[in-house]
């Protein structure tokens, strides 16, 4: 089983419609979209069957109120802003956890001289197994502002491995995050190959080129596809020539074609149909699948 | 003022809203980069470099000679940021959060030592300041950098926020405290999808906000249905015009390669302090 992981830098560059299209080609696949942020995969991949776990993840600090002596230790101690100060009508100073910034990492608890901290591990997401009519797929949602993103995504990487060897796979294709952050390091941990999906423009390029640096510094092999290349011919020149310089493999160009977002738009896979953008990015599949093979 | 110009889904177009808005507005602007991960108004903005500073955090650095090996920091890193092993204490710097739960030593064996989290560069083009951060390759940490960017935020005119993507730690940091939100989303499922999602975070963190629909004349009509039922203002909508992709791809501002579309973005600031 080889794993093939579909990153950008650049957000919008194409990833999930590239993944999606990947599925459909491969023969005998396992999907799992990474992107537990704001994942995309489900709206063209139409999971069925779905089995939902909750996601529990990390340390959350909660004050009580009535143990409180408002001494202000945990406030003046916390390193991550997560104590909001308020005065009540009393003029007595209120001490809460702000949830969506505590990082669990329990100092408060530590300091904390009334032992009025109370540390939980709530739930800050689920993650899915469902099967598709292209195999199964693995997938994950975090709750709005949910922290831990990075383990979820470690979550959502294992269990889809675990599939993909009970199932005997031959591939499993992994739908990324953007940026070079905690959940792409998570996301691309273990992988055979790294596609970056990338955008003639000057963000593209750049974006592309830290994805490369943070692939270097996990010895990984990279290959680089340009979507949309004809928008700009000469910085997509530029790419390759960036990729190559970066010890990066081109696997080839995707056309632009106004009629993408519409084929999109109806929950339609590219490649289902025939036309020019699925020629090109069957041929992106051939290259990419030999690189893996090899 | 204080605005962010965000987005759930990546690529919609946050940085084009973000510089365009710096482009024509009337004050002195700042426009502070906080896509810390993959910081971009650089090319559009350009200008001098006038400043450069390394973040750092501090990490824990153990001293052998005091420390026995008791393992009570191990045991209070939620990170797994360190180890005791029987002759040695190993801290995994790209682990560590510090969080400051060093303190917990027994034996004040533990000091700390500054670990480059990324650079702020600071570029001034005229009336306009860019503040950018940028993430060190392999640091996980963006949240404390995008809070260092934040402190650059001036006490006079205008203040604009090019928040990373997602619904996560670094989006919350870019927005949270801001006069007004900008969600900037495309007109097709997966934009809908990852609008429904910062909505719910923004209305979580009791943000004011608007949505900017980018090539609105592209994919279908879901963002505005769910836009109109929900009573959420549609700011702005930008044509898929192939001009605009072109400047975009080489560093160009829209208003500056296409004066045309100037009056829009014009209407968008003004519809913009309307509703904050």
């Amino acid at each position: 089983m080889k794993e093939l992981v579909i990153i950008s830098g650049k957000g919008g560059s194409g990833k999930t419609t590239v993944s999606a299209s990947f599925a459909s080609l491969a023969k005998n696949s396992v999907i799992s979209d990474c992107d537990v942020d704001a994942p995309n995969m489900h709206i063209l991949m139409k999971p069925e069957k779905t089995l939902t776990h909750d996601f529990h993840s990390g340390l959350l600090a909660e004050i009580d109120q009535d143990k409180c002596t408002s001494c202000g230790l945990c406030y003046e101690y916390c390193r991550f802003d997560a104590i909001d100060k308020s005065t009540d009508k009393s003029g007595k100073t209120i001490y809460r956890i702000d949830e969506l910034k505590c990082e669990g990492c329990s100092l408060c608890d530590y300091v904390c001289q009334a032992n009025a901290i109370k540390l939980s591990t709530p739930k800050r997401g689920v993650w899915m197994e469902s099967d598709t009519k292209y195999g199964p797929m693995i997938h994950a949602l975090l709750d709005a502002g949910g922290e831990n993103s990075g383990k979820l995504v470690s979550l959502v990487k294992s269990k889809a491995r675990v599939k993909a060897r009970d199932d005997n796979a031959d591939v499993l294709l992994v739908d990324g995050p953007p940026g070079v952050g905690c959940p792409v390091i998570a996301s691309i941990s273990g992988a055979d190959l790294l596609l970056v999906v990338t955008e003639p423009t000057q963000s593209g390029k750049h974006d592309m080129e830290r994805v490369i640096h943070l692939a270097d510094s996990f010895k990984m092999r990279v290959a680089v596809c340009i979507n949309k290349w004809d928008i700009n011919p000469e910085v997509s020149a530029e790419i390759d020539r960036v990729a190559k310089e970066n010890g990066a493999m081109s696997v080839g160009r995707i056309r632009y074609d106004r009629s993408v977002p519409r084929i999109l738009s109806e929950g339609k896979i590219i490649v289902e149909q025939d036309g020019e953008v699925s020629s090109d990015i069957k041929q992106v599949w051939r290259d990419v699948s030999r690189t893996l093979k090899s | 003022m204080l605005i962010a110009i965000a987005s759930g889904k990546g690529g919609t177009g946050k940085t084009t809203v973000a510089c365009n808005l710096a482009r024509i507005a009337k004050t002195p602007v700042t426009l502070l980069d906080c896509d810390v991960e993959e910081p971009n108004d650089a090319f559009f903005i350009g200008g001098d470099l006038i400043d450069q500073t390394d973040v750092s955090i501090e990490t824990p650095s153990v001293n052998d000679q005091l420390c026995t090996k008791c393992g009570v920091c191990s045991d209070f890193c939620k990170y797994n940021a360190i180890i005791t092993l029987p002759k040695k204490v190993i801290v995994y710097d790209e682990m560590c959060h510090s969080c400051g739960g060093w303190i917990v030593c027994p034996h004040d064996a533990i000091t700390t030592n500054p670990k480059k989290l990324g650079e702020i560069s600071i570029f001034r083009n005229g009336e306009t300041t860019l503040v950018q951060g940028q993430l060190k390759i392999g640091n996980v940490m963006s949240p404390q950098l995008i809070s260092s960017v934040k402190k650059h935020i001036s006490v006079n005119g205008l203040n604009i926020i090019d928040a990373p993507p997602g619904n996560t730690c670094p989006a919350i940091e870019a927005v949270d405290g801001v006069d007004y939100v900008v969600l900037v989303t495309e007109p097709t499922p997966f934009g809908l999808h990852d609008l429904k999602l910062s909505v719910a975070l923004l209305e979580r963190r009791a943000l004011r906000f608007g949505v900017m629909i980018n090539r609105s004349d592209i994919g279908d009509d879901g963002v505005e249905k769910f836009c109109d039922a929900k009573g959420i203002p549609i700011l702005a909508r930008i044509p898929n015009d192939m001009r605009i992709a072109r400047a975009y791809s080489m560093g160009d501002t829209v208003v500056q390669s296409i004066p045309e579309y100037a009056d829009l973005f014009r209407q968008l600031m003004s519809r913009i302090e309307g509703n904050a």
